[in-house]
């Protein structure tokens, strides 16, 4: 490898953006594709693939041999509500792999005994969230029911363009978010991608079974094609 | 979840920017019940000092020593091994299974 491409590879995790090197086995030739040029790669549709699973593996083109190795940065979950549906979530969150923080500027409800080893921030979006990073490698969640911090919080997850959205919420509830969000200057498009009612319509009672709902329609969020995502929400 | 080897190729880099010689052996493909997912990484400088995992341990060795030949030949090379049962077993690991490592020079 390179060590102009070894560098490269290097700086673009380092910032948390998807990557795949294509080395050539019979040769050891490599580039290296950021995401945002797959749309222009003559492999865009393996490219595509393998990024959305996450896994790394091997094609063959044009009579070559090419390895794709995928290096695509670890997803974050951003909790916003200490309630009991985030004490089932946060955890489950974490053993699908995600980096979990939960923010609540209400320290009874953000407390360390309610979500043991969970990273906790006990302030207001507009505190708690510019320094959490929150990117396209982001799912993001808003389950306070108190549009005071709801609110503030999806705007800025509008603005960080996160994979998924979604927010606590019956129909009615989230017609009355969106006249609210509408109003603070969101763009339709912005509120269409709110996941609401949030999690995949599995008949979730629990705040156990809504956690599991939730990460089910994360998960479906990240790995399916587009056309599938649509069939499953 | 997705991200793995995160310091394994920063030391990569830091390792030849000192000035070593460096190689990184990358799984590339997998049969069976093989320990390590394909994309998983070892790096190794010219002292034999290594990082990472390809097989989380039964063929570390092997690897190595041929990394050594490719930091001095830089020449790519691919290496496959199939992970015997017996050998699996005494070190803790899944058995079975066989892996493709390929192996290059750094810089």
């Amino acid at each position: 490898m390179k060590l102009a491409i070894l560098h490269e590879l290097n700086a673009e995790r380092a910032a948390r953006r998807p990557v795949i090197l294509v080395t050539d086995t019979e040769n050891g030739e490599q580039r290296l594709v950021k995401a945002k040029d797959f749309a222009k790669d003559p492999l865009r549709a393996e490219l595509d693939k393998q990024l959305r699973m996450g896994k790394s593996g091997n094609v063959e083109a044009g009579g070559k041999k090419l390895f794709l190795n995928v290096y695509a940065p670890t997803a974050k979950l951003v909790i916003v509500g200490a309630v009991h549906i985030s004490q089932a979530l946060a955890p489950l969150a974490r053993s699908l792999g995600y980096d979990v923080t939960v923010v609540d500027p209400r320290t009874a409800f953000a407390s360390p005994e309610r979500f043991p080893d969970i990273p906790l921030v006990a302030e207001w979006p507009d505190t708690a969230l510019p320094p959490l990073n929150v990117d396209a490698y982001t799912a993001f969640v808003a389950v306070t029911h108190d549009p005071k911090i709801d609110d503030p919080a999806l705007l800025h997850a509008f603005e960080r363009n996160c994979f998924y959205i979604g927010a606590l919420g019956s129909r009615k509830t989230h017609a009355k978010r969106g006249d609210r969000l509408r109003a603070q200057g969101a763009k339709e498009s912005d509120i269409a991608r709110i996941h609401a009612p949030i999690g995949l319509a599995i008949g979730a009672v629990s705040p156990s079974e809504i956690a599991v709902s939730i990460m089910a329609e994360i998960t479906a969020v990240l790995r399916l094609p587009p056309k599938e995502k649509e069939e499953a929400a | 979840m997705l991200d793995r080897d995160e310091d394994i190729l920063k030391a990569a880099e830091d390792w030849q920017k000192a000035g070593r010689g460096v190689a990184l052996a990358t799984v590339v493909e997998t049969w069976g019940s093989a320990p390590r997912p394909a994309g998983s990484s070892l790096v190794i400088n010219d002292e034999g000092t290594f990082l990472g995992s390809v097989s989380g341990g039964c063929v570390e060795g092997a690897v190595v020593t041929e990394a050594m030949d490719v930091i001095q030949s830089g020449k790519p090379r691919m290496l496959e091994f199939g992970v015997a049962d017996e050998t699996a077993w005494n070190v803790g690991l899944s058995c079975g299974g066989t892996i493709r490592v390929f192996v290059e020079k750094v810089g």
